[in-house]
């Protein structure tokens, strides 16, 4: 079942990546280390290229769901397989499609051993980070989380740097515990769904129609907030986060940054938001002091680092406190700045672990003193390095700036004060990202191994070009980006509050703004 | 949409030409050094023939917006892309088309490392520059704003002197943090202005008419003040400047204190000023307090300096205390010699900087005590050096003089006080100059380095010409210069002292014409009562 085509469109793309590491494990031998880099990029790019079919055909004004695939799985206990992508999930998912190649990339070089198993886990990650974005079933949508966690745990493992095996099971012990407790607010959701309605299901579209009471919705928060917050990672679950990215390789720093932590903030929207209105809008000062904690905190504790790739992984708590708050001021403004913003850290996160990856490849370390003046020893690094530090510290004309400046606006609507903590944020991301381009990039150069330095090589290039082209348009033309959000969160934004009223037992009546689906599901 | 006689977008091609050029230069082979200044000097050049244009089809009767280009930007928050100028913004662009040119001759020998990225540098932050002085929205406006910060960042940091990197790093931090905060109180005014009409929007013009509730005026009106009062400097948020400018090679110099200044007291004229009209006249006293020990602070600390360049920095503490000065003695004549005097001080400390630039290039010292009886072996460049002297302590027929005589008059009006220190900043700035010049240029010559000093050349005269031309042109005939920006300085006081009702109304050209007269302006009072 699927939309007007009835191309079963989102599995394939979600499957793409699979189907290539199938390929790769059971055709191919270890020592085709060629043949399985190529798999791996062909796959990774085609899938991209299926999944650029999405915004060819995505109908802007729909809020809902689009190009939906909808097959009963286990029917006693109401499991669908269900998958759908609107204008929220639409960005992230293209967002994954597109990180993967640059990381299939990144890895060109770097990954010399066990390859072939490399490859396989990587196009896997792709394959459930899919699967996030576009489960409709909650149930689904778990099996997913889970699943994720299996490859990026092992690849952190076998091809980490020098503590791999403490930062793995670091990571895997924290998410998994957050995730045991989010499969209980599931469950919890779903038992009392049923028993107020009589429909066990785990569909979340018809969850989100009627919310459950507010005093489950209390439990279920917290439940859903310990398995998305560890994903954010939200002050204070974010500890396994600088553990996990100093020791992944780069390729997986990357897929890190900018496809995992969005999970956790995607989740936030697409679940907890509408599923649970009322427990929201009670936790949203402490989820507001939290962000706002978290902005200030993570960026003092980045100013600290010495390790370059730990300071860009402290600066994400940073970044994504401003996702949080975003999400939780409650108005389309800030809505779309987290949206937009997801996307951007993505970009500029992305980017920059991909930039000091290739500094490592050069010097084997990341201690910031130990190169200093890069900028007249390898120019066009220096450009890249920069423009990306700019667009990470949201400076104007690139994509970080309208990011923060819708998550500004929305701040300052819902108080002026948390506008003046986020500006503080901003300056502070600006010291220590300029410290850390200062520090690196100017003055005489000088690097401890002696030898000069090579300037980026083609494939570095062809690698980062895309990343900062996407940082200009997003920052320079970010209309066509918004426009796609912009029905989808609306309508969230309307539902949210809808669902808030019904929680608190008022009778709404079926409003035409809600679409028709509504009405035919009450008349069932 | 584009709404003025020429029917082009002339504005926007002011800020692509510069952008283009530094597209344009990217492609350059980084050793064709000679090929990469010709063509930066080229564009500069190009574009400043441009602005000009603007002056034969500009309608200096009116205060309103011209040239204006308008088009939707950023859905959702209502960010457009809207430029427009009056007068005011008429004058300083002029003045950044015009100082970018010389900047480059400036830095013709001066800079010989890196020479490709420098100009590009230079290209972008003069597209930043003019954008600030024609954005209409306050998020284009900040967006410009902005951008001037990075390549000044470089300008300061790569061909800097030895501390270039501590000098660096507090300008960006302090510049920053100044305009972080003017982005929040945009976003106070933006809600105001949103739940005041219903109309959630970043236009300037819309913004204007309003009438915001006195509390809310006076926080939007400390945010802007930090991010305007960094920049300018105001004292005592000026000890990023010093700094800066010793670092900065003469280019460099040049730039920040001709143009970058400016954006700061541009800001107050267009922003705080007529938007913030009551917290205006509140924050009066403080600020008249700020500009007058700026005034006297700066040339008392200018006169202790034994470096050159470093006097003429903490000179522009001085001088840009009496712009703010005048700005808030919030009548007619005040804003007009503030304005005026932006001008002024751009030209004449532009000037002084490039010939500082001269003399360090054949001694590489800048030390006071280096030098004594230059004019026995350089008395061309003794004699321009001079002429930029007089214009910077204003003397009589030079463009300084108007500016400071506007600025009393209009400092006499509101504070005698304010007015009667002013005039005491005014001549210990003439005492600091002269006694530098006197030590420098005069006297014998007391070093053996200094006797074989090579006079300026051709090249050298050619670029401090056109300084001593506007120096001389302002100064004995200033009215050319006063009527373009008279009719909108005159609606900013008129707003900003009688609180005039916020409506559009019929341009008094009449009026702005008789205004244009330094001589007539003192009866404004006279018949601005008859409003």
């Amino acid at each position: 079942m699927t939309g007007l085509t009835g191309f079963p469109i989102l599995s394939t793309i979600a499957f793409l990546p699979a189907l290539g590491a199938l390929v790769i494990i059971l055709f191919y031998k270890k020592d085709w280390i060629d043949l399985i880099k190529w798999t791996a990029l062909g796959t990774s790019v085609a899938t991209f290229a299926v999944s650029l079919y999405l915004p060819l055909t995505f109908d802007m004004a729909d809020p809902g769901l689009q190009w939906v695939e909808k097959t009963v799985w286990i029917e006693r206990f109401g499991i669908s397989y269900y998958m759908g992508v609107d204008g929220i999930s639409l960005l992230l998912v293209l967002l994954t499609t597109f990180m993967t190649i640059i990381c299939i990339l990144a890895s060109w070089r770097e990954i010399n051993t066990k390859l072939k198993g490399y490859m396989a886990l990587f196009l896997l990650t792709e394959t459930f980070s899919l699967g996030i974005f576009m489960a409709m079933d909650l149930f689904l949508f778990y099996v997913f989380w889970e699943a994720v966690l299996i490859p990026m745990v092992f690849i952190i493992g076998i091809w980490g740097g020098a503590r791999k095996f403490y930062s793995a099971i670091k990571f895997f012990i924290f998410t998994f515990a957050g995730s045991l407790f989010m499969l209980l607010g599931i469950l919890a959701v779903y038992f009392y769904h049923g028993k107020v309605t009589g429909v066990y299901t785990f569909d979340s579209t018809i969850l989100s129609l009627a919310p459950v009471a507010p005093a489950v919705q209390f439990w279920v928060f917290i439940a859903f907030f310990l398995g998305f917050a560890v994903k954010v990672p939200m002050f204070p679950l974010h500890t396994w986060l600088p553990d996990a990215h100093t020791d992944a390789p780069t390729a997986g720093s990357i897929v890190l940054a900018a496809v995992l932590l969005k999970l956790g903030t995607y989740a936030f929207v697409r679940f907890t938001l509408p599923m649970l209105p009322n427990a929201s809008m009670l936790f949203a000062p402490l989820m507001i002091g939290v962000s706002l904690f978290a902005i200030i905190y993570g960026a003092l504790v980045t100013i600290a680092q010495k390790d370059i790739k730990k300071l860009i992984a402290y600066s994400s708590v940073s970044h994504m406190g401003f996702v949080m708050l975003g999400i939780f001021v409650f108005n389309i403004e800030g809505l779309k700045g987290s949206v937009l913003q997801m996307l951007n850290h993505g970009i500029s996160t992305g980017a920059l672990f991909l930039l000091v990856g290739m500094i490592y490849e050069r010097t084997h370390t990341r201690t910031i003193g130990d190169y200093t003046g890069l900028f007249k020893e390898l120019p066009v690094y220096g450009v890249f390095f920069l423009i990306v530090v700019l667009s990470s510290m949201g400076l104007p004309t690139t994509n970080g700036f309208v990011g923060e400046l819708f998550i500004l606006i929305g701040a300052f609507k819902a108080h002026w004060v948390y506008a003046v903590f986020v500006a503080f944020g901003v300056l502070l991301g600006a010291v220590y990202l300029i410290w850390l381009f200062q520090r690196v990039f100017l003055g005489n150069f000088h690097y401890a191994g002696g030898h000069g330095l090579k300037d980026l090589g083609l494939r570095e290039i062809i690698e980062t070009a895309p990343l900062i082209i996407l940082i200009f348009w997003i920052g320079l033309y970010p209309k066509p980006f918004l426009n796609v959000m912009d029905a989808s969160l609306t309508k969230l934004v309307e539902q949210v509050e809808t669902n808030y009223r019904k929680g608190n037992g008022e009778v709404i009546p079926p409003q035409a703004s809600l679409g028709a689906a509504v009405v035919e599901r009450k008349v069932e | 949409m584009i709404e003025n006689a020429l029917g082009i977008p002339i504005l926007s091609i002011l800020i692509l030409i510069p952008l283009l050029g530094a597209g344009a230069l990217f492609f350059f082979p980084s050793g064709q050094k000679e090929a990469i200044r010709s063509t930066a000097f080229g564009v500069a050049l190009f574009n400043f023939v441009i602005s000009l244009i603007l002056l034969f089809y500009f309608d200096s009767s009116t205060y309103k917006m011209q040239f204006v280009e308008k088009a939707a930007w950023i859905p959702g928050i209502g960010v457009e892309y809207f430029l427009g100028m009056d007068g005011i913004s008429l004058l300083l662009v002029l003045l950044t088309t015009f100082t970018s040119a010389i900047a480059i001759l400036a830095s013709w020998s001066a800079i010989d490392e890196r020479v490709k990225e420098y100009m590009i540098h230079l290209m972008i932050l003069e597209a930043g520059m003019i954008g600030v002085f024609v954005a209409l929205d306050m998020i284009l406006f900040f967006v410009f704003w902005e951008i001037g910060l990075i390549p000044m960042f470089f300008l300061i940091g790569v061909w800097g002197g030895p501390r270039k990197l501590y000098a660096n790093i507090k300008f960006f931090l302090y510049t920053l943090f100044g305009s972080v905060f003017m982005l929040v109180g945009i976003l106070a005014l933006y809600y105001a202005h949103g739940s005041a009409t219903g109309e959630y929007t970043f236009n300037l013009l819309k913004l204007y008419e309003v009438a915001y509730p006195y509390n809310l005026q006076w926080w939007v009106f400390l945010t802007f003040f930090l991010g305007f009062a960094i920049k300018v400097p105001v004292f005592p948020f000026h000890t990023w400047l010093p700094d800066a400018h010793v670092e900065a090679p003469t280019a460099g110099s040049v730039i920040l204190a001709a143009v970058l200044l400016k954006m700061g007291t541009y800001g107050f004229v267009r922003f705080n000023l007529p938007l913030l009209a009551d917290a205006s006249r509140a924050f009066t006293p403080f600020i008249l307090v700020l500009a007058v020990i700026g005034i006297v602070y700066g040339a008392f600390l200018a006169m202790a300096q034994k470096d050159i360049k470093k006097l003429v920095a903490y000179s522009s503490v001085s001088h840009l205390g009496a712009v703010m000065a005048g700005l808030f003695a919030l009548n007619q004549q005040g804003i007009d010699g503030g304005v005026l005097q932006m001008i002024n001080h751009g030209v004449s400390t532009g000037g002084l900087f490039l010939v500082i630039g001269m003399i360090y290039e054949r001694r590489h010292t800048r030390l006071i005590s280096d030098f004594g009886g230059i004019a026995r072996v350089m008395p061309v460049y003794s004699a321009l050096v001079l002429i930029i002297v007089f214009s910077s302590i204003g003397l009589p027929g030079t463009n300084g003089f108007v500016g400071e005589i506007l600025i009393l008059m209009g400092l006499f009006k509101t504070s005698v006080t304010a007015a009667v220190f002013a005039a005491t900043g005014v001549i210990l700035g003439a005492a600091y100059m002269l006694w530098m010049t006197q030590r420098v240029i005069f006297g014998k010559i007391t070093r053996r380095e200094n006797l074989v000093l090579k006079d300026i050349n051709a090249r050298e005269v050619l670029v401090l010409l056109p300084i001593i031309g506007l120096i001389l042109w302002i100064g004995i005939y200033p009215k050319h210069f006063l009527s373009l920006s008279a009719a909108s300085t005159a609606r900013i006081a008129e707003i900003v002292e009688r609180n005039a009702p916020k409506v559009e109304r019929a341009p008094h050209a009449a009026e702005a014409a008789r205004h244009a007269e330094p001589h007539e302006t003192v009866h404004a009072e006279a018949h601005g009562g008859t409003h």
